[in-house]
Order: structure tokens, then sequence, then C-alpha cells
């Protein structure tokens, strides 16, 4: 171990693991990343736990506990950097489906034994209770925008990280449009580049699994929707699925309620 | 007498999917009480999956977790279409054991060299194991790194692939597309040859368990998406009878319902369990491997299962290979789906074993009930008796000592600890249903 060497951390909240195992699959970088920072705690790959502060941490998952609330804020005063990634850490993730259920009485009916289960009415992002410097978005994240991520942030500069919608991604890879060509329902107009536009490549339209790109217009893209024959609930079912409680799409998915 | 009394606590179990920890307490040399807990907090996705289209099953589930997406979206797929009626066999039902290839192998790879071989060589992780074994571990890292390239090759990325749908996928590959794995996939088998006689020779603590194995078995194949779920016990019903026969339970301390066989109690899932009631369909060299290792049926050494890990990772290497040298591609990327309202059933091997999904269809095409049974909470009841049998063997072993081997022996599982919350909430909606 190198004194000299900035400490990453890594730590969960409610999630799937899938955006932190992306780490251990950047199979190339990985042994590489781990010999240019100390991988100092990281639970899911090793049981040396070392004690904070840290350079960078790295969140995943949404906050649905009380007992979250506290480990976020103790978190945030234990790292010096402190990066969210997947739709979980910065948007509630696909268990905020749970914020539009009326959860008190959803409890009521549900616990039995309620003494045994702790949770929140919401599921919540990160940036909901502390300050986050740096939000990489995705159900999954892409595993190499993690690794310019992390590596900006150890040389101080600001991550090269595209935020525009998954349109340009998807005709620069010169994908034919599913929703032109085929009448397809396609979230690429709304949606934030970052997965390599994936779904068009494979004949099927984007899920939104990136979230909302800056300033989505999601109302134009419903009606383009409704107007071809889309119902209202299917256009609420698209805008209300992994990236549900981002504002853009909560919002349009609430004005087809 | 030194120690009579101790208490072993690892508040944070480490180098597994997901949140829980180990309580043991020990006193006057006797194990009074074993607690393997979850304390993930619950994301409850079935009841959120009420109201959901039948299509969305694949994808929402897949986010359940991002270790086994594949089987999420597989015992998904086939319990939709178990309720449809329909079938789908000849280059689809191929390609999706190709995938499922994929993700035994990363799986596998990931649990055999990064999570689980530092026990046995006494390495916090693998960073520190690599210092020691780099070649090792650089060829684990390549290994898995094939998995992951098939499950992107035919999923368009590993984790949370977004190409499997109900009736088959949205694009199939051309055979052209698939070529360049042939060389891979070769590599990997040999590679794999190699794992087997790696993880044989590793040291193994001393451990015979009396286990109920439960898996799928299949007349010709070794299995992944179909069979009958068997037993060593005497086993053997179709899955649509699943809930007849196995219920789950809540225990107070953990944030995961604990499944049993009714009236027989726990039993084991997983590698270890297909290995034991499947050893026949696997390949030539697969079955001449374990010979060659001393590797047979029936296996009851829990920590072995790392061997019946890489067997099941050469087995898959094999199976993949056999996939795409045959492979003619299909007309259609998917046989057409005509929904009807009616109950479905699925069960398919998650790297981690059994993986129970069941859903009702409405009129409308929507889901109107799900249940889903993860392979890491039928294996908790097995976690704690081996915990119990693990502490009592060697109960004279410094704290330290045993509370690492604790670990290791929880880690034999694989468990995730992720799939395996998320299901209190219809357990105990349904509970609550019957009283009122």
């Amino acid at each position: 171990m190198n004194a000299s060497k900035p400490k990453v951390a890594i730590y969960k909240f409610a999630s799937c693991d899938g955006c932190q195992l992306s780490l251990l699959d950047a199979e190339e970088e990985l042994l590489a990343i781990a010999g240019a920072v100390d991988i100092a705690y990281f639970p899911e790959a090793s049981r040396r736990m070392m004690r904070g502060p840290y350079d960078i941490g790295l969140v995943e998952g949404s906050v649905t506990t009380p007992h979250d609330v506290e480990r976020i804020r103790a978190i945030r005063k234990e790292c010096r950097m402190l990066i969210t990634i997947g739709a979980c850490a910065t948007a509630g993730g696909i268990q905020a489906l749970r914020n539009w259920k009326d959860v008190k009485d959803f409890t009521r009916i549900v616990y039995a034994n309620p003494e045994y289960i702790s949770t929140l009415d919401r599921s919540l992002p990160i940036g909901s209770f502390v300050h986050v410097d740096f939000e990489l978005r995705g159900c999954p994240i892409n595993k190499m925008q993690l690794v310019e991520v992390v590596l900006a942030t150890l040389h101080k500069r600001k991550p090269n990280i595209a935020s525009h919608s998954l349109c340009v991604e998807c005709k620069l890879k010169g994908n034919v449009c599913v929703m032109v060509a085929k009448g397809t329902f396609c979230m690429g107009p709304v949606t934030h580049v970052g997965c390599g536009a994936l779904c068009p490549a494979y004949q099927r339209g984007c899920y939104g699994c990136f979230g909302p790109m800056e300033s989505a217009n999601t109302a134009s893209l419903a009606k383009h929707s409704t107007d071809n024959g889309g119902s209202d609930i299917d256009v609420k079912l698209a805008f209300r699925s992994f990236n549900a409680y981002a504002e853009a799409f909560r919002r349009e998915s609430d004005a087809h309620e | 007498m030194p120690m009579n009394d101790k208490t072993i606590k690892v508040d944070y179990l480490a180098r597994v999917e997901g949140e829980g920890s180990v309580y043991v307490k020990i006193k006057n040399n006797e194990v009074a009480d074993v607690k393997f807990k979850v304390f993930e907090p619950p994301r409850f996705f079935e009841a959120f999956l009420r109201g959901r289209r039948y299509s969305e099953a694949p994808d929402i589930t897949a986010r359940i977790c991002g270790i086994c997406p594949v089987a999420y979206q597989m015992s998904s797929v086939h319990a939709m279409e178990n309720a449809f009626g329909i079938t789908v066999d000849g280059p689809i039902r191929d390609l999706r054991k190709l995938l499922y290839c994929g993700e035994w192998i990363e799986s596998h790879v990931l649990h055999v060299y990064m999570l689980h071989a530092p026990d046995f060589l006494g390495y916090e992780d693998v960073i520190q194991l690599s210092k020691d074994h780099a070649a090792v571990v650089q060829k684990a890292l390549k290994m898995k790194k094939i998995g992951n390239e098939l499950m992107t090759l035919l999923g368009g990325r590993e984790i949370h692939p977004i190409n499997v749908r109900v009736g088959g996928f949205y694009k199939v590959p051309t055979k052209k597309e698939l070529a360049p794995m042939v060389e891979k996939l070769k590599w990997l088998r040999d590679a794999a040859v190699e794992m087997v006689r790696w993880s044989a020779s590793l040291p193994f603590p001393e451990l015979e368990q009396d286990y109920e194995f439960v898996a799928l078995r299949h007349p010709e194949e070794y299995p992944f998406n179909e069979g009958r779920l068997a037993s060593n016990k005497g086993l053997d019903i179709n899955v649509k009878e699943y809930e007849f026969y196995f219920q789950e339970e809540h225990v107070p301390y953990s944030n995961a319902l604990q499944s049993v066989l009714k009236e027989r109690g726990p039993y084991h899932v997983g590698p270890l369990a297909r290995f034991n009631l499947n050893f026949e369909r696997l390949t030539p060299t697969a079955k001449e491997l374990a010979h060659e290792v001393n590797f047979l049926p029936t296996v009851r050494n829990p920590f072995k299962s790392i061997i019946a890990r890489s067997i099941e990772t050469l087995y898959a290497s094999e199976e993949a290979l056999r996939i795409i040298e045959g492979y003619e591609p299909p007309g259609q990327p998917s046989v057409d789906v005509v929904p009807r309202p009616g109950l479905g059933f699925g069960c398919t091997e998650a790297p981690r074993g059994i993986l129970y999904h069941r859903y009702r269809i409405s009129e409308e095409e929507m889901i109107t009930d799900a249940k889903i049974v993860p392979p890491t909470s039928q294996n908790q009841r097995s976690i704690e008796q081996d915990l119990r049998s693990v502490v009592v063997k060697n109960i004279s072993m410094p704290k330290d000592q045993l509370t690492w081997l604790c670990e290791q022996s929880v880690r034999n599982y694989d468990p995730c600890i992720s799939c395996a919350t998320h299901f209190v909430t219809l357990e105990l909606e349904k509970e609550s249903s019957r009283i009122s």
C-alpha cells in the first residue's frame, strides 16, 4: 500500500449491484486502476475495509431507509469528491415506482411485523440529501464512462461526458431511425446519451435507461406518440420506468396519469 | 478451558453481492445461535410489477440483479410464454442458451477467482491475490471478458442486456458476427480445463452435509431453461407445482424470506446441486476431467462448490462452441406472441441456482400478480446450517480465523443478497390477504 495514492471508496445503497460490478467488468483497466489508486473500501470485492477519509467516493443505489439518510450524510463527510453512479443513485432507480403508491396504507396492509423492516415513503437519489460532485447516468452506467470520470477526477479536470440526446449518438453510429422507418416508439429524442444508442441498433426503441437529457422536450415526444395511436397509459409507462423520478420524466408521466 | 463463550460477528460481509451479515454465538463451547442476516433494504419488485405490461417483465426484472440479469430475463420470458401457450425452439432456443452460457461464464469466473479463491489462499481480495499470482488473475480476467463478450454480442451489453423479449429476440446475430467467438471460446475451453485442475488443488476445509440438492433436470441436456424440478431425495415435479412443495418463511432478523421444502426443511440449489443431479449430461471432456480430479457425485462438501463452478465454466464454453458451430439464423428474430389472460410459470438455472417466476396476466395484457423466488433465498437455511456445523467442528480455532472461515462458508454459495431482498412485500401481502 502506497500512502501517496488517492484513496477510493465504493458504497452501495438500494440497487442491483450492476453499476459497481462495471468496475470489475472493466477487465482490461481493472489492474491498472488498482495500481493507480488505493481501493480502500469496496466490500463487494474485498474484506479489507480501511477507514476514511477518502479522496473519491463512488455511490451506487438510492436512499430508501432512515438509516440510509444518516449513512449518506456520514459518507459525504468522509469523501473529498462524491460521485454518484447509475439511475438509482442519480434518480431513485426503478424502486422509485413506489413513490406513486400510498405508502402509509401500503405499509399498514403489508407489515404484519413492521418492526422487522424499516423503509421510507420514497426512494430518492443521493443528491436529495447531500451535495454531489458528479452524477454519472445509466441503468447500468457505461463502464468506459466510469473509467473516464475516475481519471478526470484524479487529474482534477471536468469529466468528458456528453449530455445531449441519444439521437445524436444514434445518427453518428449510422443507425436507421426506428421511429421514422418503422413507427416504433423511441425515447431517444429525450434520453441522455451514453449507452452507445444500443436499442435502435437492435431494432427496438430506446427505453430511456440513461434518463432525461438536458432540457428534454418530453411533451412533444408524448404528443407524437398519442398522435400516432399510442395510448396515455403507454406514454405513462414509458416515462415511468428506470428513471421515473427524474424531474422531466416524472412530470410527463404524471401528465398522462 | 479457554474461550468458553464468544461471539462471531461480521457486520458487513464482503465479496458477496449485496448487504448481509453473520452472527454466531458460542456459549459454554456450544453454538447457541446462528444468523445469516440480510439487511439490504427491500426494493418491492413484485409490488410495482403489478400494472406493468407483460412485455416489460424481462427488462424490469433484470434490474433485480446486475450480476445475473439474463437469469431474470430467461425466467420471465419462459413464464410469459408458458402463460400464452408458446413454445420456442430451434435457433432462437439455442441463442437463449448461448446468452445464458455467457452469463454463467462471467458470473462463475468472477466468483471463483475474484470472490472465492482469495479465501482458500489467505488473501483479502483479488488485488492482493494478483500481487503473488499475477498470471492466474490476468488469465481469469481474460476468461471473464469472453463471457461478457458473448453477452454483449447477443444482448447488446453485459449488464441488463437489451435484446431479450417474450418470444425471442429483437435482433439475432448473423453467422459472421458469431464467428470471431469460436477461437476465443476454444481458448476459454482450454483455460477452463486448467481452472478445474487449479480449483481442485485448493486446500478444502473438511465438512460433509446431508443436503437435499434441488435442480432442474432435463432428459437430454445439462439444465439451463427447461426441465423438471428434481432432488436427490425423491422430488420430481413440474415447475408449475413449485408452490405446492416449497414455501417461504419470514424471520425477524432478515429482509429476505427463507425458502424450505414443506415438511422437509432446508435444501441446496446452485452449481453443486446441478452437478450432483445432472453429472451424466455433462460433455465427455467435463466428465473425464471430473474423474481425473476425483470430483464425482454426490459431492457434499460445500467448499468444493468452487470445483463445480469451474466444471460448469468448462461445460458452458463447450456448449457455446457447439451452438455457434451449428448455428443457422432463424427466419424471424422472435416467434409470434399472442397474449392471453392467465397464469404462467417459469424456472431456469441462474448461475446461483433455480430462479422461479410466476405471473398472472389480465385481459389488458397487464401483470396483475407476480412472484419471484431467487436462488439465494432458497439457500439461506443451508447457509445457516453450514455455519453451525463449521463452528461446531472448529470451535477451538482462534476467533479471527474462525470468523474468516465463517465468511468463506457463506461465500461457498456465491450469495446474491441484492436478489434475495426484494421479496418481502409480496409474501406479507399474501399473508394479510389470507387473513382479510
